[in-house]
């Protein structure tokens, strides 16, 4: 259960880690839209060049990259092999009613790539960017929300919250799985609807001591003279710097590139 | 004058009968001298606890008052100069942790208080120094031990710049290495920072390093003075079944049999030592 990678901020020294997390939160969203823009394999290539260009400069192991891909993996070999069965045209391998034409494997092919870019994008992000700056970023972003009287702190304050205690629970549901087991609990064999009732005994306590948790928590925030985030300042002030103004011209650039792409080559996928 | 003075404070909780209303703290009279190392021991259930949470205005008297540098906790507008002014440390390390980086963490307070960033900044790195942490400012919560964990939630309390620490049983659930890296902390903090402690604690270990020993029991004072006045009345103690230090009933145990002839009772090993070397020779 510790081997959860996602989300997970991995402190390192790189450019990536030190432009602005507003500057990354709206690349990431452009970069993802423009994925999903791609008709053609050289456009395709566009974002993937990208993705690899931000592994390299993260400075951060490729194999962690490979445990966050190695959980969504089943979701990629599932649409990937879907998509090989829709499809018309030139058919180019046929066994009893199974027919694959080209077309459903250049498909299937895109949604790979399209989903692995997706990935490491977001891997990116999260592991250069403390839960903290990226909580910090939304809550600046969303600021404008103001206007429709949305309390834009309060659930900044709550996901910065939420992140902190992803692990310690993750530690406290462990240490319930083992005390139950201790006491005899099956956990593994039975059919599905068996194994989701052997799961009560470890959501309650841990909903138990999660609230528990919750009340010593908001007297500590307190002690700490917290009041709702009213005249409260930041220690990390968000300024942006010249990286950050290079990092958008490089994805306008690479944009750029992948429009180009689009328009003047044939797509080969719908 | 006293730094926080307690007067006739009577508290209890709201409850939905109110027949069964019972007085958590009785008439409780107590004052703190600026710059005192106080250990408050008593049960569990013996109001410590809430006693600490009247010192920063978390629970607030249901009669008489608590004064903490001249304001009353019951003044409404001058909540938080109290609560900057009285830092309080709870029992469990992991719930008092707001951010998932340890100096975002320390800032929290500070920034709370609406500080600009360099203050904020010269605040946080005082406070991991105090707690000799500083090296650690990067890292996450969830990777340190539990003392060292503690140690940030003092560190949270102290970038507030507080007068005064209250901790209540900061060391309850820690191991063996992390309460003595606790103590000590707290003892430097005392000693080099001239911060006043109030501790709260059910280990005689950590009481008798106290400048002063307050004993509560059912929701008011039993006992109050210097570890050797209060450990002194081992059968005041004993009969209210609290503990004394070993070193301290044993040596009581002999003089009570005439073994041995003292006049002030030891409160650690080394003193017992030397009490029992100067019988045996």
């Amino acid at each position: 259960m510790r081997d959860i990678t996602f989300g997970q901020y991995i402190p390192s020294d790189s450019v990536i880690h030190r432009l602005d997390p507003r500057v990354k939160l709206v690349l990431l969203f452009a970069y993802i839209i423009s994925t999903f823009c791609t008709f053609n394999f050289y456009a395709l290539s566009v974002p993937l060049v990208f993705a690899v260009l931000c592994i390299f400069l993260s400075k951060i192991p490729f194999r962690q990259y490979m445990k966050s891909m190695k959980a969504v993996f089943a979701v990629i070999l599932i649409t990937s092999v879907l998509n090989l069965f829709y499809g018309h045209g030139e058919v180019i391998f046929e066994w009893v009613f199974i027919k694959i034409t080209r077309s459903a494997l250049n498909n299937s092919a895109f949604i790979v790539v399209r989903i692995l870019c997706l990935i490491i994008s977001s891997a990116v992000l999260t592991f250069t960017t403390t839960p903290t700056d990226l909580t910090d970023a939304i809550e600046r972003l969303m600021k404008p929300l103001k206007v429709f009287h949305i309390n834009v702190h309060s659930i900044a304050m709550m996901m910065t919250i939420a992140l902190r205690f992803v692990p310690t629970l993750l530690e406290e549901t462990d240490k319930i799985m083992m005390a139950q087991k201790a006491r005899g609990a099956d956990l593994e064999s039975g059919g599905v609807l068996q194994r989701v009732k052997a799961l009560i005994p470890i959501l309650i306590p841990l909903f138990v001591s999660a609230i528990q948790r919750a009340m010593d928590l908001a007297m500590a925030m307190e002690c700490r003279c917290y009041n709702g985030g009213k005249g409260r300042t930041r220690m990390k002030v968000l300024s942006i710097h010249s990286r950050d103004i290079m990092g958008i011209v490089v994805f306008i650039f690479s944009l750029t590139l992948l429009i180009i792409f689009d328009i003047f080559i044939a797509h080969t996928v719908r | 004058m006293s730094f926080i003075s307690v007067e006739n404070l009577t508290f209890h909780y709201n409850s939905e009968d109110d027949l069964l209303v019972n007085d958590v703290l009785k008439h409780l009279e107590l004052s703190i001298k600026q710059g005192e190392f106080v250990a408050v021991l008593g049960h569990n259930g013996c109001g410590k606890s809430t006693l600490a949470k009247h010192f920063n205005a978390i629970l607030l008297p249901t009669g008489g008052k608590v004064i903490v540098d001249g304001i009353s906790t019951l003044d409404e507008n001058r909540t938080f100069d109290i609560r900057s002014t009285v830092g309080l440390v709870l029992q469990n390390p992991d719930n008092q942790l707001v951010a998932s980086i340890v100096e975002e963490d320390v800032a929290f307070g500070p920034e709370n208080l609406g500080f600009p960033p360099e203050e904020i900044r010269a605040r946080v790195e005082y406070a991991l120094n105090a707690v000799d942490m500083l090296e650690y400012r990067s890292f996450a919560p969830h990777k340190l031990s539990g003392g060292q964990k503690q140690r940030i939630a003092i560190a949270g309390i102290i970038a507030m710049k507080p007068k005064c620490i209250v901790l209540d049983e900061p060391t309850a659930m820690l191991d063996p290495r992390g309460r003595a890296e606790v103590m000590s902390t707290i003892e430097k903090l005392n000693k080099e920072n001239g911060i006043t402690v109030i501790l709260i604690t059910h280990y005689m270990e950590e009481a008798v390093r106290a400048d002063r020993v307050i004993v509560m029991e059912s929701g008011s004072v039993l006992t109050d003075g210097t570890p050797q006045e209060v450990f002194a009345k081992v059968e005041l103690l004993k009969k209210h079944s609290l503990d004394v230090p070993q070193a301290t009933e044993l040596c009581y145990l002999l003089s009570k049999k005439g073994v041995i002839d003292t006049d002030s009772l030891p409160l650690n090993e080394d003193e017992c030592v030397k009490i029992l070397m100067g019988v045996l020779s």
